[in-house]
């Protein structure tokens, strides 16, 4: 280089600039061969067996499924669900000394509160309150007064008020059958709504609810087993 | 009066809805429950109880395992860094979230972690594959310090447990928005006038993917999807099977763990109760047999009924004890099975049973034992010792979502159960759980883990979510010990944020770990007093050009001098030799590695065979007599 410009003295300026741009060149290559060369990480999306996997851009970025207003109901409905629960494993303290029972109360009253914490926490992430929509609800107990629609708040599954209230005055082996029964009745409820979810079209897609309406279906499916089996066993 | 009553019920739900939710932030953390009566808890004092938060900044703590590095999600697999972008704002939008500025800014981007969740690790060479909620990211660890990523598979559908096997790549898919062509879109959502006339469009989809995909992997660079084997309840893990009598083929066994999808959209489906439909889809799983030379061919060829008994489809039971079996009703599904096809056996953790099957012939597995668990709540994932005489099992409680792990946790909850396998029979030794508490904004449970292969011990490694990576030694099954580990903080110190170990596995002298949010983790091993450099040493000896965790292969050690060195740090820690006898043995090791002339070795291995019969226990006598075998002829 410096012999060239020795040569031709009267191209130095324009040299000075070809230089300067040449070593622009070989100081930045490696950078944009890192970026763009057989060396980057290549983005790919595979076709249907048979079709071509296509190349995409560098900067493509994740794309995820649309809100389903189905997904909303169902898990304003099972906040329901499960507060009801709550509320009965709360009852165990004073009613029965059964061992088997306190442990699985224990299980139960943990896993859903916790999934109630989850739901909320979903629902508010989405911009909705936990509060059910009383027409998304079973109508069955409407009575037409203008606590109508609190009082419709019962999902699939969920004890009625004397159910609730039989419960409540029940001791030891009467309050282990009652509440054993009325649990499985509530946790088959649950696995009425999942089943409900799956059955609606676009539902279900976004994977916190999918892993979340999974997990209750083969939690609770689990939990009325250990139920059953301690019904048969009671004398 | 029913009226008044119905409305004090309603009444209280909102009342317990009131305190559960809206007095607090909605964003806060659960409340931990009182420790059952007669449970003990994990250890609030450990190092791991109290680090600081941070997605990259977290503290760390570690013991026997030193961080060499993360290689972050890549940035396809995300909705974007900047909450406030333009394009993270449309990605929000399109997802229905509000542009509400009282939601904070990492619970919007946090809607989508599970979906761009990462998960399972397979290896071949020297690639490692990263399955994700979103596809599968495929990686160079040729030079693990460098190692960097090739490929960015986008194809979503749910957890996409990944194995690979020669030129071919399995992927699990199982979530309703997976489709044939891999497309990101999903399906349409109707609008909420439609669904709530209950009058909307049917669920069935015919484009919709729920099953295992094959790619033909030959340019690691542009994976070709070659088959698509459509499942009833779609694949949640599936098993690579070998049949060392047949090389042509390779099976699947595809374990469906979510809802049946309608008759109408694959034909043959159905969700009904076994005792309704000996038809049924569920009570079973899936085999596909995949011919090598014509992947495009793989189809399923068996649906074997691993819980029958006679002709009752569902005859084992979610409840049970080690005691008794109470034999009342069913086990719906296999979450994973592992193989050890050398020795024709698997391991399947069934929801609610833990099953031991004969599979010496691939497609016709049969059942040979099951147990139950008083404490287990799911039945996750099974693996064996290297030997095949122990069955660990672990139990996922709470889903892998749930901070599982808080001192208020029982620790026999949501632990490992290793089992003793004598004679085809499982029998309980004892349990694991990680020992350390974790907050309660750390989801944490067992996970999972491969073996180190550690000759003379059995070791696991083993993922726990946000509770970090553990390794157990489980040599003796009564007394599974904690012998390393590494925590991170929690993600967000207020805000439970899904992330963590999702598998912690050892492949050729590292660890690699599959952390859910924020991406690849490399670590090795350091000695500490649980753990000598000869005993690291010698687990990298093991080469291997292939794992799939699940299936298994047994590890047979070269005869070199450093794992008759491991040997002898084992016996001297143990106390099977004294001081002295462990310094002569390592006098005489150095003097042959410094002469090249193993001669010498020849009377030491005498002296230690013959002991081995005076051992105090079989693991030590074993160690022994592996000890004479190396000494007597090692590799120089």
């Amino acid at each position: 280089m410096h012999e060239l410009s020795m040569k031709h003295p009267q191209t130095r300026p324009l040299l000075i600039g070809l230089v300067s741009v040449a070593s622009l060149i070989f100081f930045f290559t490696p950078s944009v061969l890192a970026q763009s060369g057989s060396d980057a990480p290549i983005i790919v999306q595979p076709g249907a067996p048979g079709h071509p996997t296509r190349k995409l851009s560098a900067d493509t970025r994740a794309v995820l499924p649309a809100k389903s207003a189905k997904d909303v109901e169902f898990m304003k409905g099972m906040i329901m669900h499960h507060a009801q629960a709550v509320e009965m494993t709360a009852l165990i303290e004073e009613r029965t000394k059964s061992k088997d029972i306190r442990l699985l109360s224990a299980r139960i009253s943990q896993s859903q509160s916790d999934e109630m914490t989850f739901m909320t926490r979903w629902l508010t992430a989405r911009g909705e309150t936990s509060a059910m929509n009383p027409s998304a609800a079973d109508s069955s107990h409407s009575h037409g007064s203008h606590h109508s629609a609190v009082a419709e708040m019962r999902m699939p599954g969920m004890l009625s008020s004397k159910q609730m209230t039989d419960l409540k005055a029940a001791r030891d082996a009467e309050f282990d059958t009652l509440f054993l029964s009325g649990m499985i009745q509530h946790h088959r409820g649950a696995l009425a709504m999942v089943k409900d979810l799956f059955d609606t079209a676009g539902a279900g897609q976004d994977a916190e609810i999918f892993s979340f309406a999974t997990d209750v279906d083969t939690g609770q499916i689990a939990e009325i087993k250990i139920m059953q089996t301690i019904l048969n066993e009671r004398p | 009066m029913k009226q008044i009553k119905l409305v004090a019920l309603a009444l209280s739900f909102v009342a317990i809805l009131i305190a559960n939710t809206s007095a607090q932030d909605p964003f806060g953390l659960e409340k931990p429950q009182p420790l059952p009566t007669g449970m003990t808890g994990s250890n609030p004092g450990d190092p791991r109880a109290n680090l600081s938060p941070g997605l990259y900044d977290a503290g760390e703590t570690s013991m026997g395992i030193k961080h060499l590095m993360l290689l972050r999600k890549p940035e396809a697999f995300e909705l974007g860094s900047d909450p406030n972008s333009p394009q993270v704002a449309k990605a929000m939008t399109a997802m229905g979230i509000p542009n509400d500025p009282r939601i904070p800014a990492e619970v919007k981007l946090g809607a989508g972690a599970m979906a761009l969740a990462n998960s399972d690790l397979a290896f071949s060479g020297n690639h490692l594959f990263m399955g994700n909620f979103y596809g599968i990211n495929i990686y160079d660890i040729s030079d693990p310090a460098k190692a960097k990523l090739v490929t960015s598979m986008i194809c979503p559908g749910g957890q996409g447990d990944v194995t690979v096997y020669k030129n071919l790549m399995f992927m699990s898919v199982e979530m309703p928005n997976g489709r044939i062509d891999c497309g990101t879109q999903a399906f349409p959502v109707p609008a909420l006038e439609e669904m709530q006339s209950r009058k909307g469009p049917p669920a069935a989809e015919k484009d919709r993917f729920r099953g295992i995909r094959v790619f033909d992997i030959s340019d690691i660079k542009n994976p070709k999807q070659v088959a698509a084997v459509q499942t009833c309840r779609g694949s949640h893990t599936h098993t690579l099977v070998l049949d060392p009598k047949d090389n042509a083929n390779v099976y699947l066994y595809n374990s469906g763990a979510s809802f049946v999808r309608p008759d109408a959209e694959l034909a043959g489906c159905s969700n009904a109760p076994a005792d309704k439909d000996p038809r049924t889809s569920l009570f079973s799983i899936d085999i596909i047999k995949v011919p090598l030379a014509a992947p495009q061919d793989a189809k399923i060829v068996a649906s074997p009924r691993l819980f029958a008994d006679g002709g009752k489809i569902n005859a084992l039971t979610d409840a049970g004890s080690h005691t008794k079996e109470g034999r009342v009703e069913a086990s719906n599904h296999c979450h994973d099975i592992t193989v050890y096809p050398e020795l024709g056996l698997a391991a399947g953790a069934c929801s609610g049973n833990g099953i031991l099957l004969d599979i010496k012939d691939p497609a016709n597995p049969k059942r040979i034992d099951s147990v139950n668990d008083p404490n287990f709540a799911y039945w996750h994932s099974a693996s064996f010792s290297n030997d095949g005489k122990k069955v660990i099992f672990t139990d996922e409680w709470g889903g892998g979502g749930g901070p599982r792990c808080r001192d208020t946790d029982p620790n026999k909850w949501g632990a490992n159960a290793v089992f003793n396998l004598e004679g085809n029979k499982l029998k309980f030794g004892n349990y694991y759980k990680l020992p350390a508490a974790q907050s309660a904004a750390e989801n944490c449970v067992a996970h999972n883990g491969s073996l180190i292969p550690v000759p003379g011990r059995d070791l696991k490694v083993q993922a726990w979510y946000q509770g970090g990576i553990s390794i157990m030694d489980f040599t003796d099954p009564a007394n599974p010990i904690e012998v390393g580990y590494f925590d991170r903080g929690p993600i967000d110190a207020k805000k439970l944020v899904m992330g963590g170990s999702w598998s912690a596995y050892w492949y050729n002298g590292r660890i690699y770990s599959s952390e859910i949010a924020r991406g690849l983790d490399i670590f090795e091993l350091t000695p500490t007093k649980w753990m000598t450099q000869n005993e690291i040493d010698a687990a990298k000896t093991v080469e291997k050009t292939l794992l799939n965790v699940q299936t298994q292969e047994m590890t047979r050690w070269p005869r070199k001098l450093v794992v008759a060195k491991a040997y002898i740090d084992q016996l001297e820690r143990s106390q099977a030799l004294s001081v002295g006898q462990a310094a002569d043995l390592r006098k005489a090791i150095s003097k042959a590695e410094a002469s090249k002339d193993a001669k010498g070795l020849a009377k030491h291995a005498d002296s230690v065979d013959k002991s081995s019969a005076r051992a105090k226990n079989s693991v030590d006598s074993a160690r022994m007599k592996a000890l004479a075998d190396v000494l007597k002829q090692p590799v120089m």
